[in-house]
Protein backbone atom coordinates (compact mmCIF):
# COMPACT_ATOMS: atom_id res chain seq x y z
CA UNK A 1 0.00 0.00 0.00
CA UNK A 2 1.03 3.27 -0.78
CA UNK A 3 0.29 6.43 0.84
CA UNK A 4 -0.17 10.12 -0.33
CA UNK A 5 -1.47 12.96 0.08
CA UNK A 6 -3.18 14.02 -2.67
CA UNK A 7 -3.69 11.13 -5.40
CA UNK A 8 -4.88 12.79 -9.18
CA UNK A 9 -6.07 10.51 -11.69
CA UNK A 10 -5.20 11.34 -15.09
CA UNK A 11 -2.00 12.53 -16.90
CA UNK A 12 -3.77 15.20 -19.33
CA UNK A 13 -3.79 18.95 -19.11
CA UNK A 14 -6.14 19.04 -15.69
CA UNK A 15 -4.37 16.35 -13.57
CA UNK A 16 -0.88 17.43 -14.76
CA UNK A 17 -1.88 21.19 -14.00
CA UNK A 18 -3.67 19.88 -10.58
CA UNK A 19 -0.03 17.90 -9.53
CA UNK A 20 1.46 20.79 -10.24
CA UNK A 21 -0.22 23.07 -8.55
CA UNK A 22 -0.55 20.92 -5.05
CA UNK A 23 3.32 20.48 -5.63
CA UNK A 24 3.93 23.98 -5.62
CA UNK A 25 2.69 24.27 -2.16
CA UNK A 26 4.28 21.33 -0.58
CA UNK A 27 2.07 18.37 -0.82
CA UNK A 28 3.31 15.31 -1.68
CA UNK A 29 1.55 14.03 -5.37
CA UNK A 30 0.55 10.68 -6.70
CA UNK A 31 -0.12 11.17 -10.31
CA UNK A 32 -1.74 8.11 -12.02
CA UNK A 33 -1.96 7.78 -15.71
CA UNK A 34 -3.33 4.98 -17.71
CA UNK A 35 -0.84 5.70 -20.76
CA UNK A 36 2.53 5.24 -21.00
CA UNK A 37 3.97 8.79 -21.64
CA UNK A 38 2.01 11.72 -19.46
CA UNK A 39 -0.39 14.15 -21.81
CA UNK A 40 -3.32 13.09 -22.37
CA UNK A 41 -5.40 14.33 -25.49
CA UNK A 42 -2.50 17.24 -25.85
CA UNK A 43 -0.02 14.68 -27.61
CA UNK A 44 -2.27 14.65 -30.59
CA UNK A 45 -3.18 18.32 -30.67
CA UNK A 46 -0.80 19.39 -33.49
CA UNK A 47 -2.61 23.15 -33.91
CA UNK A 48 -1.73 26.05 -32.28
CA UNK A 49 -3.71 27.02 -29.43
CA UNK A 50 -6.11 30.57 -28.70
CA UNK A 51 -6.93 31.54 -25.17
CA UNK A 52 -5.02 33.09 -22.88
CA UNK A 53 -1.73 34.00 -23.01
CA UNK A 54 -0.68 32.22 -19.30
CA UNK A 55 -2.51 29.13 -20.94
CA UNK A 56 0.16 28.65 -23.90
CA UNK A 57 -1.95 30.82 -26.77
CA UNK A 58 0.11 30.33 -30.11
CA UNK A 59 1.84 27.24 -28.34
CA UNK A 60 1.01 23.51 -30.29
CA UNK A 61 -0.45 21.55 -27.75
CA UNK A 62 2.00 18.90 -28.19
CA UNK A 63 4.56 21.52 -27.26
CA UNK A 64 2.20 22.21 -24.26
CA UNK A 65 2.40 18.61 -23.54
CA UNK A 66 6.25 18.74 -23.49
CA UNK A 67 6.34 21.84 -21.20
CA UNK A 68 3.69 20.24 -18.43
CA UNK A 69 5.59 16.58 -18.51
CA UNK A 70 8.91 18.46 -18.04
CA UNK A 71 7.73 20.62 -14.94
CA UNK A 72 5.55 17.22 -13.44
CA UNK A 73 8.81 14.57 -14.08
CA UNK A 74 10.95 16.48 -12.16
CA UNK A 75 8.92 17.86 -9.26
CA UNK A 76 10.20 15.44 -6.35
CA UNK A 77 6.93 15.98 -4.86
CA UNK A 78 5.27 14.29 -7.38
CA UNK A 79 5.24 10.18 -7.94
CA UNK A 80 4.40 10.10 -10.88
CA UNK A 81 3.22 6.69 -12.04
CA UNK A 82 2.69 5.83 -15.94
CA UNK A 83 0.97 2.59 -17.57
CA UNK A 84 -1.20 3.19 -14.12
CA UNK A 85 -5.02 2.94 -14.71
CA UNK A 86 -7.26 3.77 -11.45
CA UNK A 87 -9.53 0.92 -11.08
CA UNK A 88 -11.89 1.60 -8.05
CA UNK A 89 -12.50 4.17 -5.07
CA UNK A 90 -13.49 2.81 -1.72
CA UNK A 91 -14.84 4.52 1.55
CA UNK A 92 -11.77 4.66 3.45
CA UNK A 93 -10.00 6.30 1.06
CA UNK A 94 -8.19 3.66 -0.49
CA UNK A 95 -7.70 3.81 -4.22
CA UNK A 96 -7.01 0.68 -6.41
CA UNK A 97 -5.13 0.62 -9.67
CA UNK A 98 -3.80 -1.58 -11.80
CA UNK A 99 -0.04 -0.74 -13.22
CA UNK A 100 1.57 -3.26 -15.76
CA UNK A 101 0.09 -6.31 -14.59
CA UNK A 102 -0.03 -5.39 -10.88
CA UNK A 103 -3.32 -4.88 -8.47
CA UNK A 104 -2.14 -2.00 -6.28
CA UNK A 105 -3.15 0.69 -3.88
CA UNK A 106 -2.99 4.00 -2.87
CA UNK A 107 -4.51 5.23 0.23
CA UNK A 108 -5.16 9.32 0.10
CA UNK A 109 -6.63 12.15 1.73
CA UNK A 110 -7.47 13.99 -1.12
CA UNK A 111 -8.44 12.84 -4.66
CA UNK A 112 -8.50 14.67 -8.02
CA UNK A 113 -10.57 13.24 -10.67
CA UNK A 114 -8.98 13.95 -14.46
CA UNK A 115 -10.07 11.45 -16.47
CA UNK A 116 -10.90 13.25 -19.21
CA UNK A 117 -13.90 12.42 -21.55
CA UNK A 118 -15.20 10.01 -24.21
CA UNK A 119 -16.21 10.52 -27.95
CA UNK A 120 -20.08 10.14 -28.93
CA UNK A 121 -21.59 7.83 -31.06
CA UNK A 122 -24.69 8.50 -33.02
CA UNK A 123 -27.07 6.38 -34.50
CA UNK A 124 -27.58 5.83 -38.28
CA UNK A 125 -27.74 3.27 -40.68
CA UNK A 126 -24.34 1.17 -40.92
CA UNK A 127 -23.15 3.08 -38.03
CA UNK A 128 -20.70 -0.03 -36.68
CA UNK A 129 -18.84 -0.44 -40.38
CA UNK A 130 -15.28 -0.22 -40.22
CA UNK A 131 -14.38 2.90 -41.16
CA UNK A 132 -16.75 4.99 -39.14
CA UNK A 133 -14.40 6.59 -36.89
CA UNK A 134 -14.54 9.23 -33.77
CA UNK A 135 -12.69 12.26 -34.75
CA UNK A 136 -10.31 11.56 -31.36
CA UNK A 137 -9.52 7.58 -33.06
CA UNK A 138 -8.76 9.66 -36.57
CA UNK A 139 -6.32 12.21 -34.84
CA UNK A 140 -4.82 9.49 -33.00
CA UNK A 141 -3.78 7.13 -36.34
CA UNK A 142 -2.68 10.12 -38.11
CA UNK A 143 -0.87 12.29 -35.79
CA UNK A 144 0.54 10.15 -33.59
CA UNK A 145 1.12 6.56 -35.05
CA UNK A 146 1.25 8.46 -39.11
CA UNK A 147 -1.14 6.36 -40.24
CA UNK A 148 -3.80 7.93 -42.72
CA UNK A 149 -7.90 6.55 -41.94
CA UNK A 150 -8.70 6.37 -45.18
CA UNK A 151 -9.09 8.35 -48.69
CA UNK A 152 -11.95 10.43 -49.15
CA UNK A 153 -13.71 11.08 -45.51
CA UNK A 154 -17.02 12.46 -44.82
CA UNK A 155 -17.01 14.51 -41.26
CA UNK A 156 -19.72 14.63 -39.25
CA UNK A 157 -20.21 17.72 -36.67
CA UNK A 158 -19.22 21.64 -37.43
CA UNK A 159 -17.92 22.05 -34.13
CA UNK A 160 -13.61 22.79 -33.35
CA UNK A 161 -12.57 19.45 -33.11
CA UNK A 162 -14.65 18.54 -36.58
CA UNK A 163 -13.00 21.87 -37.98
CA UNK A 164 -9.62 21.19 -36.94
CA UNK A 165 -9.59 17.89 -37.32
CA UNK A 166 -10.88 17.79 -41.30
CA UNK A 167 -7.91 20.56 -41.63
CA UNK A 168 -5.78 18.37 -40.08
CA UNK A 169 -6.85 15.59 -43.02
CA UNK A 170 -6.20 17.94 -45.55
CA UNK A 171 -2.69 18.38 -44.58
CA UNK A 172 -2.26 14.71 -44.90
CA UNK A 173 -3.75 14.58 -48.28
CA UNK A 174 -7.37 13.25 -47.54
CA UNK A 175 -9.79 14.33 -49.12
CA UNK A 176 -12.97 15.79 -47.50
CA UNK A 177 -16.12 15.38 -49.28
CA UNK A 178 -18.15 17.85 -46.84
CA UNK A 179 -18.53 18.49 -42.93
CA UNK A 180 -22.63 17.85 -42.47
CA UNK A 181 -24.05 19.47 -39.18
CA UNK A 182 -27.50 19.37 -38.12
CA UNK A 183 -27.38 22.29 -36.41
CA UNK A 184 -28.19 25.36 -37.88
CA UNK A 185 -25.01 27.35 -37.18
CA UNK A 186 -21.04 26.48 -37.07
CA UNK A 187 -20.42 25.36 -33.42
CA UNK A 188 -16.72 26.06 -33.88
CA UNK A 189 -14.77 29.10 -33.85
CA UNK A 190 -15.32 31.13 -37.44
CA UNK A 191 -11.55 31.01 -38.48
CA UNK A 192 -11.41 27.70 -38.25
CA UNK A 193 -14.26 26.88 -40.52
CA UNK A 194 -13.10 29.43 -42.87
CA UNK A 195 -10.15 28.24 -43.28
CA UNK A 196 -11.33 24.66 -44.27
CA UNK A 197 -14.00 26.44 -46.42
CA UNK A 198 -11.30 28.19 -48.28
CA UNK A 199 -9.43 24.85 -49.20
CA UNK A 200 -12.99 23.63 -50.82
CA UNK A 201 -14.51 21.79 -48.16
CA UNK A 202 -18.07 22.27 -48.00
CA UNK A 203 -19.91 22.54 -44.88
CA UNK A 204 -23.84 21.62 -45.06
CA UNK A 205 -25.22 22.46 -42.15
CA UNK A 206 -28.95 21.72 -41.30
CA UNK A 207 -28.04 18.30 -42.89
CA UNK A 208 -26.87 14.46 -40.65
CA UNK A 209 -25.74 11.26 -42.00
CA UNK A 210 -28.33 8.96 -42.88
CA UNK A 211 -26.33 5.65 -43.50
CA UNK A 212 -23.09 4.70 -44.06
CA UNK A 213 -22.94 2.15 -46.75
CA UNK A 214 -21.18 -1.21 -47.73
CA UNK A 215 -20.94 -4.58 -46.16
CA UNK A 216 -17.76 -5.26 -44.92
CA UNK A 217 -16.34 -1.79 -44.98
CA UNK A 218 -17.72 1.60 -45.58
CA UNK A 219 -17.95 2.05 -49.41
CA UNK A 220 -20.29 5.46 -49.32
CA UNK A 221 -22.56 7.59 -47.15
CA UNK A 222 -26.09 9.15 -47.40
CA UNK A 223 -26.40 12.26 -46.08
CA UNK A 224 -29.73 14.13 -45.84
CA UNK A 225 -31.53 17.86 -44.79
CA UNK A 226 -33.27 18.34 -41.71
CA UNK A 227 -36.36 20.72 -41.39
CA UNK A 228 -36.18 22.79 -37.79
CA UNK A 229 -37.05 19.96 -35.99
CA UNK A 230 -34.58 17.99 -36.74
CA UNK A 231 -36.78 15.82 -38.92
CA UNK A 232 -35.26 14.59 -41.89
CA UNK A 233 -36.60 15.96 -45.15
CA UNK A 234 -37.91 13.12 -48.07
CA UNK A 235 -36.29 13.85 -51.46
CA UNK A 236 -33.20 15.41 -50.39
CA UNK A 237 -31.12 12.10 -49.40
CA UNK A 238 -27.25 12.63 -51.49
CA UNK A 239 -25.03 10.18 -51.95
CA UNK A 240 -21.57 10.83 -51.22
CA UNK A 241 -18.43 8.73 -52.48
CA UNK A 242 -16.20 8.10 -49.72
CA UNK A 243 -14.61 5.37 -47.71
CA UNK A 244 -14.61 6.97 -44.00
CA UNK A 245 -17.02 8.93 -41.89
CA UNK A 246 -15.30 10.89 -39.19
CA UNK A 247 -17.84 11.55 -36.13
CA UNK A 248 -17.06 15.08 -34.01
CA UNK A 249 -20.35 14.98 -32.06
CA UNK A 250 -19.51 15.99 -28.47
CA UNK A 251 -17.71 14.53 -25.79
CA UNK A 252 -18.81 13.14 -22.61
CA UNK A 253 -17.09 13.12 -19.37
CA UNK A 254 -15.62 10.14 -18.27
CA UNK A 255 -17.36 9.60 -14.76
CA UNK A 256 -17.34 6.06 -13.67
CA UNK A 257 -14.93 6.75 -10.67
CA UNK A 258 -17.38 9.31 -9.95
CA UNK A 259 -20.02 7.72 -9.90
CA UNK A 260 -19.03 4.55 -7.85
CA UNK A 261 -17.48 7.38 -5.05
CA UNK A 262 -21.03 8.28 -4.44
CA UNK A 263 -20.42 12.09 -6.21
CA UNK A 264 -23.60 13.59 -7.16
CA UNK A 265 -24.28 13.45 -10.86
CA UNK A 266 -26.73 15.69 -13.29
CA UNK A 267 -27.47 15.59 -16.65
CA UNK A 268 -26.63 18.81 -17.92
CA UNK A 269 -26.16 18.72 -22.05
CA UNK A 270 -24.40 22.16 -22.47
CA UNK A 271 -21.34 20.72 -20.48
CA UNK A 272 -21.40 17.58 -22.01
CA UNK A 273 -24.62 14.87 -20.48
CA UNK A 274 -24.11 13.47 -17.24
CA UNK A 275 -20.92 15.89 -15.29
CA UNK A 276 -20.42 15.52 -11.39
CA UNK A 277 -22.36 18.46 -9.69
CA UNK A 278 -18.88 20.48 -8.56
CA UNK A 279 -18.74 24.38 -7.00
CA UNK A 280 -15.98 27.02 -8.50
CA UNK A 281 -13.32 25.41 -6.16
CA UNK A 282 -13.99 22.01 -8.35
CA UNK A 283 -15.08 20.81 -5.25
CA UNK A 284 -17.47 17.76 -6.17
CA UNK A 285 -20.49 16.77 -3.08
CA UNK A 286 -17.97 14.54 -1.83
CA UNK A 287 -15.44 16.96 0.15
CA UNK A 288 -12.61 15.26 -0.04
CA UNK A 289 -13.03 14.97 -3.90
CA UNK A 290 -12.16 17.42 -6.56
CA UNK A 291 -12.66 17.05 -10.28
CA UNK A 292 -11.06 19.34 -13.42
CA UNK A 293 -10.76 19.04 -17.14
CA UNK A 294 -13.07 17.46 -19.48
CA UNK A 295 -14.32 15.17 -16.40
CA UNK A 296 -15.61 17.60 -15.06
CA UNK A 297 -17.31 19.48 -18.10
CA UNK A 298 -16.32 19.37 -21.61
CA UNK A 299 -15.00 22.24 -22.63
CA UNK A 300 -11.18 23.10 -23.88
CA UNK A 301 -7.70 22.52 -22.82
CA UNK A 302 -6.66 25.83 -21.47
CA UNK A 303 -9.71 25.49 -19.56
CA UNK A 304 -8.64 22.14 -18.49
CA UNK A 305 -5.81 23.45 -16.78
CA UNK A 306 -7.01 26.30 -15.11
CA UNK A 307 -9.34 23.86 -13.54
CA UNK A 308 -6.56 21.45 -13.28
CA UNK A 309 -4.66 24.66 -11.06
CA UNK A 310 -7.86 25.29 -9.11
CA UNK A 311 -8.41 21.74 -8.09
CA UNK A 312 -5.05 21.23 -7.14
CA UNK A 313 -4.99 24.53 -5.04
CA UNK A 314 -8.04 23.68 -3.52
CA UNK A 315 -7.25 19.94 -2.48
CA UNK A 316 -4.13 21.84 -1.08
CA UNK A 317 -6.13 24.54 1.03
CA UNK A 318 -8.49 21.78 2.21
CA UNK A 319 -5.56 19.50 4.00
CA UNK A 320 -4.96 22.62 5.96
CA UNK A 321 -1.21 23.35 5.16
CA UNK A 322 -0.14 26.41 5.60
CA UNK A 323 1.18 28.28 2.48
CA UNK A 324 1.54 32.15 1.90
CA UNK A 325 -0.52 33.21 -0.52
CA UNK A 326 -2.75 30.27 -2.00
CA UNK A 327 -6.02 31.62 -1.45
CA UNK A 328 -4.71 34.51 -3.55
CA UNK A 329 -3.82 32.36 -6.10
CA UNK A 330 -6.62 30.27 -6.42
CA UNK A 331 -8.81 33.30 -6.52
CA UNK A 332 -6.29 34.91 -9.45
CA UNK A 333 -7.00 31.34 -11.28
CA UNK A 334 -11.01 31.45 -10.46
CA UNK A 335 -10.74 35.12 -12.44
CA UNK A 336 -9.16 34.22 -15.22
CA UNK A 337 -11.09 31.27 -15.82
CA UNK A 338 -13.99 33.39 -15.76
CA UNK A 339 -12.11 35.35 -18.33
CA UNK A 340 -11.65 32.67 -20.62
CA UNK A 341 -15.50 31.92 -20.70
CA UNK A 342 -16.67 35.53 -20.65
CA UNK A 343 -17.31 35.32 -24.73
CA UNK A 344 -19.97 34.32 -27.08
CA UNK A 345 -18.18 31.04 -27.29
CA UNK A 346 -17.98 30.41 -23.16
CA UNK A 347 -22.08 31.27 -23.31
CA UNK A 348 -23.47 28.06 -23.63
CA UNK A 349 -20.67 26.76 -20.58
CA UNK A 350 -21.43 29.40 -18.34
CA UNK A 351 -25.53 28.81 -18.84
CA UNK A 352 -24.70 25.28 -18.34
CA UNK A 353 -22.83 26.10 -14.97
CA UNK A 354 -25.29 28.81 -14.05
CA UNK A 355 -28.06 25.25 -14.14
CA UNK A 356 -25.28 22.99 -12.14
CA UNK A 357 -25.22 26.17 -9.36
CA UNK A 358 -29.04 26.17 -9.20
CA UNK B 1 -34.50 3.29 -42.40
CA UNK B 2 -33.38 -0.12 -41.46
CA UNK B 3 -33.19 0.00 -37.85
CA UNK B 4 -31.95 -3.23 -37.22
CA UNK B 5 -28.37 -2.55 -38.94
CA UNK B 6 -28.49 0.82 -36.64
CA UNK B 7 -26.39 -0.08 -33.47
CA UNK B 8 -26.46 1.36 -29.81
CA UNK B 9 -23.90 -1.27 -28.30
CA UNK B 10 -21.34 -2.37 -30.54
CA UNK B 11 -19.67 -4.32 -28.12
CA UNK B 12 -22.94 -6.68 -27.75
CA UNK B 13 -24.52 -5.85 -31.12
CA UNK B 14 -27.68 -4.10 -29.96
CA UNK B 15 -29.29 -2.57 -32.71
CA UNK B 16 -32.06 0.16 -31.78
CA UNK B 17 -34.18 -2.92 -33.29
CA UNK B 18 -33.51 -4.29 -30.48
CA UNK B 19 -34.29 -2.08 -27.95
CA UNK B 20 -37.70 -0.76 -29.39
CA UNK B 21 -39.02 -4.52 -29.21
CA UNK B 22 -38.06 -5.17 -26.02
CA UNK B 23 -39.33 -1.19 -25.16
CA UNK B 24 -42.69 -2.26 -26.84
CA UNK B 25 -42.52 -5.81 -24.61
CA UNK B 26 -43.32 -3.17 -21.50
CA UNK B 27 -39.64 -2.83 -20.13
CA UNK B 28 -38.76 0.50 -18.94
CA UNK B 29 -35.53 -0.73 -16.65
CA UNK B 30 -32.52 -0.10 -18.21
CA UNK B 31 -31.24 -2.49 -15.68
CA UNK B 32 -33.77 -4.91 -17.66
CA UNK B 33 -32.76 -3.75 -21.10
CA UNK B 34 -29.24 -4.86 -20.18
CA UNK B 35 -29.89 -8.26 -18.05
CA UNK B 36 -31.83 -9.07 -22.10
CA UNK B 37 -29.52 -7.67 -24.33
CA UNK B 38 -25.85 -7.46 -22.27
CA UNK B 39 -25.49 -3.66 -23.25
CA UNK B 40 -22.83 -1.90 -21.72
CA UNK B 41 -20.99 -5.26 -20.25
CA UNK B 42 -18.85 -5.39 -23.27
CA UNK B 43 -14.79 -4.05 -23.35
CA UNK B 44 -16.01 -0.92 -23.48
CA UNK B 45 -17.77 -0.93 -20.51
CA UNK B 46 -20.87 1.14 -21.68
CA UNK B 47 -18.68 4.08 -21.87
CA UNK B 48 -20.17 4.35 -25.87
CA UNK B 49 -23.23 2.87 -25.38
CA UNK B 50 -24.87 3.78 -21.85
CA UNK B 51 -25.61 7.44 -22.77
CA UNK B 52 -27.17 6.76 -26.21
CA UNK B 53 -29.52 4.03 -25.09
CA UNK B 54 -30.64 5.99 -21.68
CA UNK B 55 -31.20 8.80 -24.57
CA UNK B 56 -33.41 6.40 -26.44
CA UNK B 57 -35.41 5.05 -23.85
CA UNK B 58 -36.44 8.55 -22.23
CA UNK B 59 -37.13 9.25 -26.06
CA UNK B 60 -39.28 6.23 -27.06
CA UNK B 61 -41.01 6.03 -23.53
CA UNK B 62 -41.23 9.56 -23.51
CA UNK B 63 -39.93 10.09 -19.85
CA UNK B 64 -36.64 12.73 -18.58
CA UNK B 65 -33.42 11.14 -18.58
CA UNK B 66 -32.77 11.52 -15.48
CA UNK B 67 -35.40 9.28 -14.26
CA UNK B 68 -33.58 6.11 -16.25
CA UNK B 69 -32.07 3.65 -14.14
CA UNK B 70 -28.54 3.81 -15.26
CA UNK B 71 -26.60 0.80 -14.15
CA UNK B 72 -24.52 1.47 -11.62
CA UNK B 73 -20.72 1.67 -12.28
CA UNK B 74 -18.38 -0.70 -9.74
CA UNK B 75 -15.13 -1.36 -8.86
CA UNK B 76 -12.69 -2.63 -10.52
CA UNK B 77 -14.35 0.04 -13.30
CA UNK B 78 -12.45 -2.08 -16.22
CA UNK B 79 -12.04 -6.00 -16.60
CA UNK B 80 -8.47 -6.85 -14.86
CA UNK B 81 -7.47 -10.85 -14.69
CA UNK B 82 -8.71 -12.44 -11.48
CA UNK B 83 -5.19 -13.81 -11.02
CA UNK B 84 -3.86 -10.00 -10.17
CA UNK B 85 -6.13 -9.70 -7.71
CA UNK B 86 -5.03 -12.91 -5.93
CA UNK B 87 -1.65 -11.99 -6.22
CA UNK B 88 -1.89 -9.31 -3.58
CA UNK B 89 -0.54 -6.43 -3.20
CA UNK B 90 2.88 -6.31 -3.10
Amino acid sequence: MLFSDLVVIGGGPAGMSAALAAAGHGIKVTLLERMESLGGQLVKQTHRFFGSESEYAGTRGIRIADILREKVESNRLIDCRRGSTALGIYEDGVVTFEEGTQYKKVNMDRLVVATGASEKMLVFEGNDLPGVYGAGAVQTLMNLYGVLPGRKVLMVGAGNIGLIVTYQLLQAGVRVAAIVDAADHIGGYLVHASKVRRCGVPVLLGTTIRAALGTTEVEGAVIQKLDSHFHPIPGTEQRLDVDTVCLSVGLSPLTELLRLAGCKMRYIPALGGFVPVHNSYMQTSRSDIFVAGDASCVEEASSAMMEGAIAGLSAAISLHVPSAGILEQRERRIRELAALRAGDVGAKIRNGLAVMAD
Amino acid sequence: MDESKMYLCRCENVTLADLHKILDAGVTSMEEVKRYTRCTKGPCQGRTCKELIAKEMARYLHVPIESIDIPKDRAPIKPIPMGEIAKGDQ
